[in-house]
């Protein structure tokens, strides 16, 4: 094996590191849009007259079964047919955002219909509209309970980014092959340089959702490093 | 006119027909005490009532105002008449204060000192006012039934509807929330309780209504119907619920 050529090492982090800021880009437009859509989702599908909920779950069904690469290409070369010209990094954050909805839908809604019928019954007997209540005493106690299972999403679409590469997104992957493609004896420690970006960036992420946690737990419930032990 | 009138309320769950016509009125200031076997629609309709749950035929009057039009504002009317529920349904995800609080800020559009200061009367009326900053799963089934009727009685509810509130609270928690009860009655509320505590049937109600089978089988006042029924299936139950439930109980 030759020996790593330490200086070309070194000399590429800078780089990866812009591209590590492109992938944390993506990750923040595609989750937005996931958070946002994918609630919507969940809520047309347990609240919504059955043929909204039966379109929702079209939704869901496509974007969950299609593969991320297909999406990538359908929104990023497809678009360009019909004369919509968006940045490869806007398509990467459409595709991989509605893709994340379809996911974060079924985290929601799991965790809606664990808060129950009966809070909503309770909200709407103080007077409350379903929008109100949907407001102040559903969503309140869902997201709560949407954490643990949204840590898992946001581990798993932090490295999704990478993809982007395929559309042309000069990320942290497609730099890190830049790098490997002028001196092939780079390829381990470049990679593995890339593989301790990610594992620090979950690493991070999961630590704070942790935190989020338990900055709104509720007293009498159960939460990640809180609460009695049994 | 009646506070509250009901003519011939019919549901039907699937199959199952819940409420076969049920009629009946409720004056300002009575309390009027439900009773029959369980699964014979007492709940539904309670439910039927403010129209938590929509029913099939019928109609519903309160003070005036036909709550089973589609053209009557329900938010209005459901924000005039308190709900207490069996499992006590507090928001689990807010303090004590907090749940009395909410329909007034956001129902009543009161600002939030106006809406804190009424809270924690009713707290105080409820006997709970050092739990305003307790969560519900801090606080015992009394407590929590205690604060849901005060969660119902900040609205200032025209009427408040009791959906057998002390059936799931341990037998020496029964008391306290059975206390704010009376007291509510004895201060003029009007009131419709599903219930199966004679005792208190007997006490308190004005009059006694025996439901079966999503029928009314029998009503009248306590007295009456307790020492002489004139249907042999109001006896026969009372004489079973009595055994169970004992005299006072």
């Amino acid at each position: 094996m030759a020996a790593v050529d330490w200086q070309n090492l070194v000399q590429g982090i800078p780089s990866l590191l812009s591209g590590l800021l492109i992938n944390l880009e993506i990750l923040f437009g595609l989750i937005a849009l996931g958070f946002a859509v994918g609630i919507m989702i969940a809520l047309v599908q347990v609240y919504s007259p059955r043929p909204f909920a039966a379109l929702a779950v079209g939704y869901e069904w496509f974007f969950r079964g299609v593969p991320e690469m297909v999406l990538l290409m359908l929104i990023y070369f497809g678009l360009r047919q019909f004369q919509v010209r968006i940045t490869p990094f806007i398509a990467a954050v459409i595709a991989l955002g509605l893709r994340s909805s379809a996911y974060q839908s079924q985290i929601f809604r799991g965790a809606i219909q664990a808060v129950g019928r009966r809070q909503m019954m309770a909200a709407l007997s103080v007077g409350m509209t379903r929008l109100q209540a949907i407001r102040h005493v559903i969503l309140p106690q869902a997201l709560r309970l949407s954490i643990p299972p949204w840590s898992n999403e946001f581990s798993s679409v932090l490295k999704d980014t990478t993809l982007a590469s395929a559309i042309g997104v000069i990320e942290v992957f497609k730099k890190a092959r830049f790098i490997m493609g002028r001196n092939y004896a780079l390829a381990l420690p470049i990679f593995m340089v890339v593989a301790l970006f990610f594992l620090f960036l979950t690493y991070v992420g999961n630590w704070a959702l942790g935190a989020l946690e338990r900055r709104y737990r509720i007293p009498g419930f159960e939460a990640k490093g809180a609460g009695e032990r049994f | 006119m009646a506070l509250l009138a009901i003519d011939d309320l019919h549901k039907r769950y699937g199959k199952e027909e819940v409420l076969r016509g049920v009629s009946f009125e409720l004056e300002r200031g009575e309390t009027k005490v439900i009773i029959g076997p369980s699964g014979t629609g007492k709940s539904t309709l309670l439910r039927c009532i403010n129209r938590l749950t929509e029913p099939d035929r019928g109609k519903v009057w309160l003070d005036g105002v036909e709550v089973t039009s589609p053209r009557t504002n329900i938010y209005r009317v459901r924000a005039q008449v308190g709900f207490v529920f069996q499992d006590f349904n507090l928001f689990t995800h807010l303090t004590a204060l907090d749940n009395v609080r909410l329909g007034l800020i956001r129902v009543k559009k009161m600002g939030k000192r106006d809406a804190t200061e009424r809270a924690m009367r009713e707290l105080e009326r409820v006997g709970l006012a050092d739990k305003a900053y307790a969560y519900p799963a801090q606080l015992s089934g009394g407590q929590q039934q205690r604060v849901s009727i005060a969660r119902a009685l900040a609205m200032d509810p025209k009427l408040i509807l009791f959906d057998e509130p002390t059936s799931a609270l341990d037998p020496e928690l029964i008391g306290e929330v059975l206390q704010v009860m009376i007291e509510l009655a004895e201060g003029g509320m009007t009131m419709l309780v599903v219930t199966h505590e004679m005792g208190f049937a007997r006490s308190v109600a004005d009059e006694i209504i025996f439901m079966e089978k999503g029928i009314i089988v029998e009503q009248g006042p306590p007295e009456v119907l307790f020492t002489r029924p004139k249907k042999p299936r109001t006896a026969e139950f009372l004489r079973k619920i009595t055994e169970f439930y004992g005299e006072s109980g």
